[in-house]
């Protein structure tokens, strides 16, 4: 049920989830953060198997700043990407997979290019433009085709997100009420108020 | 399921009249007889009814022989899948739909017409079964003509609906399956009713039927007001379906559109999906790739000055 969205512009990225944490009918928190700040300039958007989620999320967490430490540099985001991915895809072929979908923000901070990339629990990896997981996909996907500018500034990426959201809320039975909303950017990660 | 009780029941008044006809022999009734009773009919063949499987429970063997979610792997494949929309605005009522038919993952045809013309102010959409929309709005068209002949005056949407949806009603349960908008302009203005098989009938603004629907709703509901130009709601109508042909497997191929307004039914035009991905209807591409061609979103700082620049 879970929901999320994420959206490049000019120099950002913008990654969105819903709050809900959910058992069965009931509603058990609603102010859950399901986007995990991964290096100073990477986002990650998690999703799926409750319980899995968390605990694939802070393996990468403790991952990546394992490798920073050692090496001083972060990964890129292309590279983490990369190792996520290949994290995933060992997942699946071992005897407890991981069921966890992905949207990985990241702004290269050498060659100021921002990423995004849309990885699925069977290790599927795209770098893409906007992406969505979840029933969200089927209404903002085709909205996104038409209404996202990969040159668009901040506000004008802001107010896309916003189209997703309304739409979303207006057709969908089991819509989210609250959406945490993260952009990374050269000056790195923050959370925003939506 | 009346007529496969009456079949094998042994008292009714079916089997009476069967009875009587068995002992008198008029299979064939002679000419003179010909609506000679009163109003009521050959009565005597008993009372018309659709001939069904001859099983214990027809919608049952139905069911067990046709398509379902649960089970793909059937005889009778029934053509699923399709994008239609229709909304009203202040110049009328919009419909568009797609034109693919598709039996499992197989796309049986793209030449299909969506758009029933039930006559030159209704427009029926089809989604769900082929046949049984067609062959029952066009039951709904006879009926909205017999409804002009005996009031001298047009059926209203509304009206025409509601025939539909008791229509199907009465059915129900028996594997009909469509789910259908029901367009028009009548003495109340535009109109748009949402009818189908389960027997919901809904007046509204905008609707959205099939496989499609979500992607083309994504579209149309953030495009969608109430003061829309004609050719700003065609536009909108047609860019949302292609919204759907573009995400949806289910459909796509062509987009037929319709406009209704105070003097009935006009068709605006047929599009291909791809050459609206590519070109667009005047020359600018819905597509994605192709609007945001040659832009970037990396955010390079600017050139440091030259440092020979001269003072």
């Amino acid at each position: 049920m879970d929901i999320s969205f994420a959206l490049t512009g000019k120099g950002y990225v913008i990654v969105a989830a819903d709050t809900t944490a959910a058992h069965s009918i009931i509603k058990v928190k609603l102010d859950e953060d399901k986007i995990k700040t991964l290096s100073p300039h990477l986002l990650m958007a998690y999703t799926g198997e409750p319980g899995d989620t968390v605990q694939f999320a802070e393996y990468i967490e403790r991952n990546i700043r394992l490798y920073q430490i050692r090496n001083i540099y972060a990964l890129r985001p292309p590279s983490a990407a990369s190792w996520i991915r290949r994290s995933l895809a060992d997942s699946l072929r071992s005897r407890k997979p991981y069921s966890v979908n992905l949207l990985l923000g990241g702004y290269d901070t050498s060659t100021h290019t921002p990423h995004l990339y849309w990885i699925d629990y069977l290790g599927t990896l795209a770098s893409v433009p906007f992406a969505a997981h979840g029933y969200g996909s089927y209404f903002a996907l085709s909205l996104l085709d038409r209404y996202h500018d990969p040159e668009a500034s901040l506000e004008e990426g802001l107010a896309t997100l916003r189209r997703c959201i309304d739409e979303v809320s207006k057709r969908l039975i089991v819509s989210p009420g609250k959406y945490k909303v993260k952009v990374v950017d050269k000056d790195g990660v923050r959370e925003l108020d939506f | 399921m009346n007529s496969f009780v009456s079949r094998f029941a042994s008292t009714g008044h079916d089997v009476e009249l069967r009875k009587a006809r068995e002992a008198f022999g008029d299979e064939d009734e002679s000419l003179e007889m010909w609506g000679s009773q009163a109003g009521f009919g050959p009565l005597s063949k008993g009372v018309p009814s659709f001939s069904v499987p001859a099983v214990p429970d027809p919608s049952a063997f139905l069911r067990l022989h046709t398509d379902d979610h649960a089970d793909p792997s059937c005889r009778i494949k029934i053509k699923h899948g399709t994008t239609t929309l229709a909304f009203r605005f202040r110049g009328g009522v919009i419909v568009a739909v797609d034109s693919r038919a598709t039996a499992g993952s197989y796309i049986a045809s793209g030449t299909v017409k969506k758009v029933i013309e039930i006559n030159p102010y209704l427009l029926g959409t089809m989604a769900g079964g082929a046949a049984d929309c067609q062959y029952w709005e066009t039951y709904l068209g006879i009926q909205c003509r017999l409804h002009e002949l005996r009031n001298r005056e047009r059926i209203s949407v509304s009206a025409a609906s509601k025939y539909l949806s008791n229509l199907v009603y009465s059915y129900k349960g028996m594997g009909l399956s469509m789910g259908t908008m029901i367009c028009g302009w009548d003495k109340t203005g535009p109109a748009v009713f949402y009818v189908d098989s389960d027997g919901t009938r809904l007046k509204g603004d905008v609707f959205s039927v099939g496989s499609g629907s979500t992607f083309a709703y994504g579209v149309l509901d953030q495009g969608y007001h109430w003061d829309l130009t004609d050719e700003e709601a065609q536009e909108l109508g047609r860019r949302s379906i292609y919204a759907a042909g573009h995400r949806d497997a289910y459909s796509g191929n062509t987009i037929n559109l319709y406009h209704v307004k105070e003097d009935g039914w006009k068709f605006i035009g047929n599009y291909d999906v791809s050459e609206m991905h590519y070109e667009g209807p005047a020359g600018v591409g819905y597509g994605y790739e192709i609007r945001t061609a040659g832009k970037s979103s990396a955010n390079p700082p600017p050139e440091p000055e030259s440092q020979t620049a001269q003072t």
